[in-house]
């Protein structure tokens, strides 16, 4: 197995909530802040959120499920599992 | 990962049959958002099985086909595996009909493979290790599935999916051929991304099975039907997909530059277009038939194969990396050769 190394050692909140809004089309870039509630927004269907694993696999090398998504409210609680994950 | 690597067996011929019946995404009441799901997905139409035709029926035609453009007789054959997720019983195996059907010997090998997304590569491997000491000169891989018959209309997460197909692959003793080499993974702490809960013995099928309830908006299913945790593959397919074609390449020192095509399972385009992106390949080397016959389970690789590479494989030489992945989760990849394979035209079945 190729080992992939690791792009970032730490989490950085304002650039995963940067990434994290770069996923959306629609919604503004501004609107997004660690407290957000991702799922409640117009734009957030299951497309976005297939980006959004996609992103953090590329950013982060970390691979989430479907349940870290389902369970995750805020944006930070989704930092978290990331930051748990590394 | 495990590795097999197999001498003396080489693919003589391609076919494959879909249901006539088709379903367009664009104009199907069924699917809402359908511009987007087609953007994302790739998938635009779907042959879909009515309730007469199995994956057993499709199997049968593409095989009866293959065996008269090769010009070789059922009598020949000494070995037969169907691979399928979508079997014409529970018991017996569907293999022993497809025997009868096809004319095959009571003298022959014959097996079903409970396998899906990765079944292709799982049924190639079984039957070339079958073969490679010579004693089978001649064997048929039948694989496919109706897997649109196990979707829910009222699902947005499977129906838009799924298509029907059925496939044969024709493989013959040759102490000249190319070794084929195999990579193969298991993680059945995933088996409920992907799974249809009752039926089976665990959870079998009883008074409820087929009332429908909803899931979520817009899903909407009975315990009798697939469910597909789409985050969960996508998140599997990602990393399972490209590290599997890296394990093969690394382990058996292949050069990938030297590969004609890579042929993925055809899960979605965006799942698949990142496994591509992520393995480096450049895009004239991966063929889909996502928009013409959609997410036909097993049958993706063979299918993508014939439909997409027909000119090239039937009249040079080819040198193929295939990758399955999904339900299990079970995922491999292969590397074979080919040289001028018999593959006749894809067959409509009503």
């Amino acid at each position: 197995m190729a080992v992939i190394t690791n792009k970032k050692d730490k989490m950085d909140s304002e650039e995963f909530i940067q990434l994290f809004a770069e996923q959306f089309d629609e919604t503004e870039a501004s609107e997004f802040k660690a407290e957000t509630s991702f799922r409640e927004l117009e734009e957030w269907d299951s497309m976005v959120a297939l980006m959004v694993i996609a992103m953090i696999d590329e950013e982060y090398n970390v691979k989430v499920s479907g349940d870290d998504i389902r369970n995750s409210t805020t944006v930070q609680d989704l930092i978290s599992v990331v930051a748990s994950k590394k | 990962m495990s590795h097999l690597n197999i001498p003396n067996v080489s693919v003589r011929g391609l076919a494959a049959t879909v249901p006539a019946m088709v379903k367009d995404n664009l104009t199907d009441p069924l699917v809402n958002d359908a511009e987007k799901i087609l953007k994302n997905t790739g998938i635009h139409l779907r042959h879909v099985a009515p309730e007469h035709i199995c994956a057993s029926d499709l199997c049968e035609d593409a095989a009866k086909r293959l065996l008269d453009a090769l010009e070789w007789t059922p009598e020949e054959i000494d070995c037969l595996i169907f691979v399928r997720q979508t079997p014409d019983y529970i018991l017996p195996a569907t293999v022993t009909i497809l025997q009868e059907k096809l004319g095959i010997s009571t003298s022959c090998y014959a097996i079903d493979i409970s396998m899906g997304c990765s079944g292709y590569v799982m049924g190639l491997s079984n039957i070339a290790a079958l073969m490679q000491s010579g004693l089978f000169k001649k064997g048929l891989l039948l694989v496919g599935d109706t897997i649109s018959r196990t979707c829910s209309a009222n699902d947005k997460s499977t129906y838009p999916l799924f298509g029907d197909a059925g496939t044969a692959t024709a493989l013959e003793y040759n102490p000249e051929a190319a070794e084929m080499k195999f990579s193969f993974g298991t993680d059945g702490s995933g088996k409920e991304a992907i799974i249809i809960k009752e039926g089976g013995y665990r959870h079998p099928f009883n008074s409820d099975s087929l009332v429908e309830k909803e899931i979520e908006t817009g899903i909407s299913r009975s315990g009798a039907q697939l469910v597909l945790d789409g985050m969960d593959v996508f998140s599997f397919g990602i990393n399972k997909g490209p590290s599997s074609v890296k394990d093969l390449t690394g382990f058996f020192d292949i050069d990938m530059a030297e590969v004609d095509n890579f042929v993925f399972h055809q899960a979605n385009l965006f799942m698949n277009e990142k496994i591509r992106k992520k393995l480096k390949i450049e895009p004239e080397k991966v063929p889909y038939s996502l928009g013409k016959f959609g997410n036909t389970s097993s049958a993706t690789i063979p299918l993508t194969l014939i439909s997409e590479r027909k000119e090239a494989l039937t009249s040079s030489h080819q040198r193929h990396i295939g990758c399955g992945f999904g339900v299990g989760l079970s995922w491999g990849s292969f590397y074979f050769e080919t040289e001028n394979l018999v593959i006749p035209e894809i067959a409509y079945l009503n």
